[in-house]
């Protein structure tokens, strides 16, 4: 029996998830149409479809990690896939191992998803070249966390209805930021306007290169936004001089409730947390009634659950000989 | 439709006769439609359950709540196909399914796979006291032990047919189409045979 | 060929171009007892004899140029201590077959060569290795720690030709007293000039290719800041100073002005500086990860017209070899460098002679008399009396770079599968062939 001769249409997605930068608008509403009836999916009395059955997810994690770890072990989980966390400490890497390494044992042990944290950027992009098993990027560096763009995307959807045409600002250390990044790049994919805004000494080179409008201060970033995504100002970073005091950074460059109050129009509010309450942001506009730091949170789920549904689809070659059969 | 040689089996007349005539005798099947739940199976079961809610109402046996179910996640081919088939939505009425009698509701009842899955499916979403599965086309050719409860017409055709339900809100027309030529599944979220 | 040692040997028919005397014209090469006996016109004896007649032998160079061999200012040999990356006589021999019939070794080995001893070591062995002839560069300070320098009388004599620290000497005072003390020797300051506050940690060129990658950059103002820094203190000390590998328009700018003002300096740029850029880096090739980084094209158009125009003075290879699986790491763990002696003369000559941007002789002058002269080095002419360090050139020869087939034994290089046209295919070390492509 020949096969319809109306080909199927590619895999939506590749083998991996990388980064935003190389997926297209269309590849992006397909993750986010998708995570709509997996958020469905949490709120059951059994969390938990059988769409991963016997495939076996590992997450190598060389970065501590605690919310983007359990996100995505939630979202594994509820798909019915066997999990296995390998983190730095007990990784071979402390012993010397690289990271190809570590990858080729994992696949000599027939596993069939990696979901990856690295300290260098790139490494996802290193992996997903190196092992046939899908790769996720849970955050390589500075260079890109695209699930967490993804659930920013979509709650951003969620509440507006539309990205297109949306003003979404991001504050706070954009230089070492790997959401800044993919953020950056998914916005302005779905049509959104973006800005970031940042002492100097936080702002990578050639930012506005990449489209996104600079602020120097967070009165202009609060009159022109929509949506505010503040970002958590490292600890560390105040020791690598590039900001002089915690306490500056709040009084300038804080998201106050004092400053929202002359904003032209209530601004969402996003974080990707973990969050320093009382310098990048105040508690009450935390907690305020524009935030949706907790949605977010709600909404990584099940971002991460289309991710991994997605890309652990049959190979092309197995639809061929299904369609063969039919 | 632009399927190469094709009849039509029902007409919208026709299967407006069927609907009724299910919807009798579901109200039959249970005493009363106080605990009664319908589920639309993605994608024609949907707009079937509903044209059979409307149906039950008509004949006056009052409101029947109505829900969906998307059973990709419980395809048993779910890692041999590919790419990724899109996913709908499963929505479970207010009322719940739990202590109720659910109708499974779907357009063509073919190899049983897809009721098998739905019933995983609405197990893990409740305890329903009782399935009944109602299809408006029962084509035969089972490959799994499932017989429909309520059925709007019976018919045995060869494998390398293919049966449409054509629903108004998905097709703009309403009826079922017999053709021939390659059985392929145009709907994602059956699975394919 | 086995060539007869010792006895003549005509070069006949090539083009010769030697940049130091001035020539360009077809004319026969005389080596007598390995060295430069005469360059003249009708000088070999004609006919199919070989030459056997007249006690000697006849090369015919019929259809290629003949100049004297080239001097890489700055190549990293490993040995001891990395010699599954190269050896002395691994790189010596790859350097022959670029062409080069002298190079200059950094004392990065493990132990770093700060000693007398060291410095012997490197030379006994590049007398062994049967190729370019090998001269080491000691290091600036024990251990490059950059606290006390090393015995430079000492190193000197034992034959290291430069002092150098493989990174920036972050003590200006250190630097100062380095470019002081060496005046005594005659030997230069190869300096590493950067700043190493302003690119600590970087991997790559700041800018917004490191930014869309979420790298480390190093700025060009890195390179601005210890560049000008160097060159002041070798303004204020007359200290004799070679820059290496300029990577920058801005150092560009600060070098012809201190040439302008007659400062004794030098400077040196890699092929891969000069034809590459940091776009390069898209998609995180770890072949493409230099020190210092690859910059934008802004950058290496500046540097070829410092090097079309003398500001530059001479190629340097920066040959660094590394071990595949060293390059077989994410990007930040993976080493700098790129092995370059084998492509040096191929990847210039077709990109920047075929390109138009210099003739062959001034690529010529930039690979021989230019570092010769910048380090001090024997060579770089074929005035009679000369040592005959020659190099044939086939500018015609077509071929793809391939790096299985390297002497080196790193294969780490940008430019595998360019396709080169010209290529050195004889190399003459004192009279002798230590390389040839017909082998």
């Amino acid at each position: 029996m020949s096969a319809s001769p109306k080909t199927s249409p590619p895999p939506p997605l590749g083998k991996d998830l990388v980064g935003l930068e190389p997926l297209s608008a269309s590849q992006i509403a397909l993750i986010l149409d998708t995570a709509t009836p997996f958020k469905e999916v949490s709120t059951r009395r059994i969390k938990k479809v059988p769409v991963l059955r016997g495939k076996t997810v590992v997450n190598l994690f060389f970065e501590p990690s605690t919310r983007t770890r359990l996100s995505f072990d939630f979202a594994e989980k509820r798909l019915s896939a066997d999990t296995v966390h390998v983190a730095s400490s007990d990784s071979s890497v402390t012993k010397g191992e690289t990271l190809v390494d570590t990858a080729r044992n994992l696949e000599a042990m027939q596993i069939d998803m990696v979901v990856l944290r690295h300290w260098s950027a790139g490494a996802a992009a290193f992996l997903a070249e190196r092992i046939p098993s899908n790769v996720i990027n849970a955050g390589d560096g500075a260079h890109e966390h695209p699930t967490q763009a993804l659930l920013d995307l979509f709650t951003l959807r969620d509440h507006f209805g539309a990205i297109e045409g949306l003003k979404v600002c991001i504050l706070g250390d954009i230089l070492h930021s790997r959401v800044a990044r993919s953020n950056i790049y998914g916005l302005a994919k779905m049509g959104a306007e973006v800005a970031v805004c940042a002492p100097r000494t936080l702002l990578p080179a050639g930012v506005e290169d990449m489209g996104a409008r600079v602020f120097r201060r967070v009165g202009e970033a609060v009159e022109w936004a929509d949506a505010l995504n503040v970002l958590r100002l490292q600890l560390e970073r105040m020791r690598g001089g590039f900001v002089p005091s915690l306490r500056e950074y709040n009084r300038v460059f804080g998201v106050t409730q004092e400053r929202l109050a002359r904003a032209p129009k209530p601004l969402l509010i996003l974080h990707p947390g973990p969050m320093n309450r009382g310098v990048e942001i105040d508690s009450a506009v935390a907690d305020g009634p524009h935030s949706v730091i907790l949605r977010q949170v709600t909404n990584g789920i099940a971002v991460r659950m289309a991710v991994l549904y997605l890309l652990a689809g049959g190979a092309p070659s197995a639809a061929e000989s299904e369609a063969a059969r039919a | 439709m632009t399927a190469v040689s094709s009849a039509v089996l029902m007409d919208g007349d026709a299967v407006e006769r069927a609907v009724a005539r299910m919807a009798e005798e579901i109200a039959q099947h249970v005493k009363g439609v106080e605990d009664l739940v319908l589920m639309g199976i993605q994608r024609r079961g949907v707009h079937l359950s509903d044209l059979i809610g409307r149906a039950l109402a008509a004949s006056g046996h009052g409101f029947v709540p109505t829900g969906t179910l998307d059973i990709t996640f419980y395809r048993d081919d779910l890692m041999k196909i590919g790419p990724r088939p899109e996913v709908r939505e499963t929505r479970v009425p207010p009322t719940g399914v739990d202590d109720r009698t659910v109708i499974l509701v779907d357009d063509v009842l073919y190899t049983g796979r897809t009721v098998c899955a739905a019933m995983k499916d609405l197990t893990d979403l409740g305890r329903p006291s009782r399935i009944l599965l109602c299809v408006l086309v029962d084509r035969g050719g089972r490959e799994l032990p499932v017989q429909a409860d309520v059925v709007g017409h019976s018919c045995e055709i060869s494998p390398a047919q293919r049966i449409d339900v054509l629903v108004p809100e998905v097709d703009g027309d309403l009826g079922v189409v017999l053709s021939a030529g390659a059985p392929n599944e145009p709907v994602a979220s059956r699975p394919p045979r | 060929m086995p060539d007869a040692g010792g006895a003549r040997l005509w070069i006949r028919g090539g083009r010769v171009v030697d940049p130091a005397q001035g020539l360009d014209m077809r004319a026969d090469v005389l080596v007598e007892d390995g060295r430069i006996a005469a360059v003249g016109e009708g000088l070999a004896p004609q006919g199919d004899s070989g030459g056997a007649g007249e006690g000697g032998r006849v090369l015919d160079a019929t259809g290629l140029v003949m100049a004297p061999g080239f001097v890489d200012p700055h190549a990293h040999l490993c040995e001891p201590g990395g010699e599954h990356r190269e050896t002395i006589a691994s790189g010596a021999r790859a350097a022959a077959a670029g062409g080069y019939t002298a190079l200059c070794a950094m004392p990065s080995a493990d132990p770093v060569v700060d000693d007398p001893a060291a410095v012997g070591f490197a030379v006994a062995a590049g007398r062994r290795a049967g190729g370019a002839r090998v001269f080491p560069a000691a290091a600036l300070s024990v251990g490059c720690r950059g606290e006390q320098l090393t015995e430079f009388g000492e190193v000197v004599a034992a034959g290291a030709v430069a002092l150098a620290e493989g990174k920036a000497v972050r003590s200006t005072l250190l630097m100062r007293r380095a470019l002081d003390y060496a005046q005594s020797f005659g030997v230069p300051v190869l300096g590493h000039c950067e700043d190493p506050w302003l690119a600590e940690g970087g991997v790559m060129h700041e800018g917004v290719v490191s930014t869309r990658l979420g790298l480390r950059g190093k700025p060009a103002v890195a390179e601005e800041t210890g560049v000008a820094r160097d060159v002041a203190l070798a303004r204020a000390t007359g200290g004799r100073l070679h820059v290496q590998r300029v990577s920058t328009a801005a150092a560009c700018r600060l070098l012809r002005r201190a040439k302008n003002q007659g400062v004794r300096v030098t400077a040196e740029a890699t092929p891969h500086h000069l034809l590459l850029n940091h776009e390069a880096l898209e998609g995180y090739g770890t072949e493409h990860k230099v020190d210092p980084p690859l910059r934008p094209a802004a950058d290496a158009k500046a540097l070829r017209q410092a090097l079309a125009n003398g500001v530059i003075d001479c190629i340097a290879t920066d040959h660094s070899p590394r071990h595949y699986d060293e390059k077989e790491q994410a990007f930040d763990d993976a080493p700098f460098g790129v092995v370059g002696l084998e492509t040096a003369f191929a990847v210039l000559h077709t990109e920047l002679v075929l390109g138009g941007v210099l003739g062959l002789p001034t690529l010529i002058e930039r690979m021989s008399p230019g570092p010769a002269g910048a380090l001090g080095l024997p060579g770089g002419s074929l005035e009679p009396g000369r040592p005959a360090d020659v190099v044939l050139l086939d500018p015609a020869h077509r071929w793809t770079i391939d790096p299985s087939a390297f002497l080196s034994k790193s294969r780490n290089t940008p430019f595998a599968g360019f396709r080169a046209v010209g290529r050195a295919v004889r190399t003459l070390v004192a009279g002798e062939t230590v390389w040839s492509l017909e082998d």
